[in-house]
């Protein structure tokens, strides 16, 4: 048995795969501080609320979720393979329809990106988006009006993304309640059998006074309460319900990227 | 006794249930779990390689609107696509490493053919500012992303099933439960560094 094991595990296959996931995690990415992430420093206040505004409404009709970020550096990476982590870490988008999409500007490298999630890809194509970065992003970058091509590429993300009426109100009809979804099923399920279980052993034992059963079954309670209020306690990367604006605060709701969108150089 | 006997039976029921609580933290369900995750990221990958050969076509016949010149490379492309193409991929391809060679073998050549195609083109203004070829060629580019991260999902999760299938307790799950669970393929490295190729505007 061992010596099969030995055989199967090639070394070098395995050391390449250990290579690949240190790679994969050596980069770092900016905290997700609000629907504009400003980290190199080359957007002002008003155009960052105007931004700030115009993806929220977004996200407030469809649940769209559109998110702008500056970088400082790709850190040697391709925007490609930054702009799919950088979504995929952010978990922008609602995690049942992976509806996110990010413009990345990373102004050192010279390279912008909008990156699509998986469930805006129908609306968001490679095509349009590389429209959207050769028309309205590219030519006011080259002027040296990043500013300008960051709100003018917006715009027409948001005029695509809500642009169909008919693909709109459909995506919208199918948004999920935004009832916290912490518990599974099959959870669900085992505590009330245990419930159920202990009850019929209290009901049969007869004898056994209301005394024993009653702390039996509170602490049972208790412990199913538990996973109920630990994910509704909203961590600040993703939550498990959909993607959330409320008391200031903004996180991605769980949505995931699969390299959809495209990129452009200036 | 009836009194007796359906405590015995709440017992054993208990039990039943402990057990099999002891079992899944035990990691019981992992295997199947892993595979099922890794099939999934396979077919993933195998859908954007279909995804792929399916804009071949259309490409080809619009560089050959203007770049009819370029016999050579356009062949090229026809060829290693109907190659890739004919390749029939079964679910078992992910454990049989032959045939797994053979598709990635396939599947390289292809990009290969195409990155030249896209290379030549750039010495063809009027086809470089064709909107159709623009938008094939965006959608290429996409696709070509896609794959790269398809290929890097594929990797991990084959990764994560492997390690569970030679280590504890997996190991003794895959040698009693599990014994047709076998180790998958997984694409080497070297074409997945290869990046999609980069078009200068």
């Amino acid at each position: 048995m061992l010596d099969r094991i030995g055989v199967l595990t090639t070394p070098v296959t395995l050391a390449i795969l250990f290579a690949l996931v240190v790679i994969a995690h050596a980069l770092t990415f900016p905290a997700l501080t609000g629907r504009v992430v400003d980290e190199a420093n080359i957007l002002d206040a008003a155009t960052r609320q105007t931004l700030t505004d115009k993806v929220a409404a977004v996200e407030a009709k469809s649940g769209d979720q559109i998110v702008v970020v500056t970088l400082k550096s790709l850190q040697g990476t391709s925007i490609e393979d930054y702009g799919y982590q950088l979504g995929r870490h952010w978990a922008i988008g609602e995690k049942t329809r992976n509806n996110g999409a990010v413009l990345i500007v990373a102004p050192n490298e010279r390279k912008v990106r909008i990156e699509v999630g998986y469930g805006l890809e129908g609306a968001l194509t490679d095509a349009v988006t590389q429209l959207i970065i050769q028309n309205a992003i590219l030519p006011r970058f080259r002027a040296n009006d990043v500013a300008g091509g960051i709100v003018r590429g917006v715009d027409d993300i948001v005029q695509v993304v809500s642009g169909d009426a008919e693909e709109y109100k459909r995506r919208a009809a199918q948004r999920p309640d935004r009832a916290p979804q912490g518990v599974d099923a099959a959870t669900v399920m085992l505590v009330l059998m245990v419930i159920f279980v202990i009850f019929s052993i209290m009901r049969r034992s007869g004898g056994g006074g209301p005394g024993i059963g009653g702390p039996g079954i509170g602490r049972r309670r208790g412990g199913f309460a538990a996973p109920i209020f630990i994910p509704s306690g909203g961590s600040w990367s993703s939550g498990s319900s959909g993607g959330s604006f409320g008391g200031g605060g903004f996180s991605g709701g769980g949505g995931s990227f699969g390299g959809g969108g495209s990129s452009g150089s200036w | 006794m009836p009194l007796a006997i359906t405590s015995r039976l709440v017992r054993n029921l208990v039990a039943v249930m402990a057990l099999g609580l002891l079992l899944s933290g035990c990691g019981v369900n992992n295997i199947p779990t892993y595979d099922e995750q890794a099939k999934a990221k396979w077919a993933d990958v195998n859908n954007q390689y279909q995804r792929r050969a399916d804009l071949i076509p259309n490409l080809v016949e619009t560089v050959r609107g203007y770049a009819r010149q370029e016999r050579e490379t356009l062949e090229a492309v026809v060829n290693a696509r109907a190659k890739a193409t004919s390749i029939q991929v079964t679910p078992d391809i992910v454990n049989d490493p032959a045939k797994f060679k053979q598709f990635q073998e396939a599947q390289s050549q292809l990009s290969g053919a195409l990155g030249r195609l896209i290379a030549v083109s750039e010495n063809y203004p009027d086809l470089k500012s064709n909107q159709n070829f623009l938008a094939l060629q965006s959608q290429l580019e996409g696709t070509e992303n896609r794959i790269s991260v398809a290929r890097r999902d594929y990797i991990e999760s084959v990764r994560v099933f492997n390690t569970e299938l030679r280590t504890f307790p997996g190991v003794l799950w895959a040698s009693t439960l599990y014994r047709s669970h076998k180790p998958m393929e997984t694409f080497t490295v070297t074409e997945d560094a290869r990046r999609p190729p980069n078009v200068k505007f």
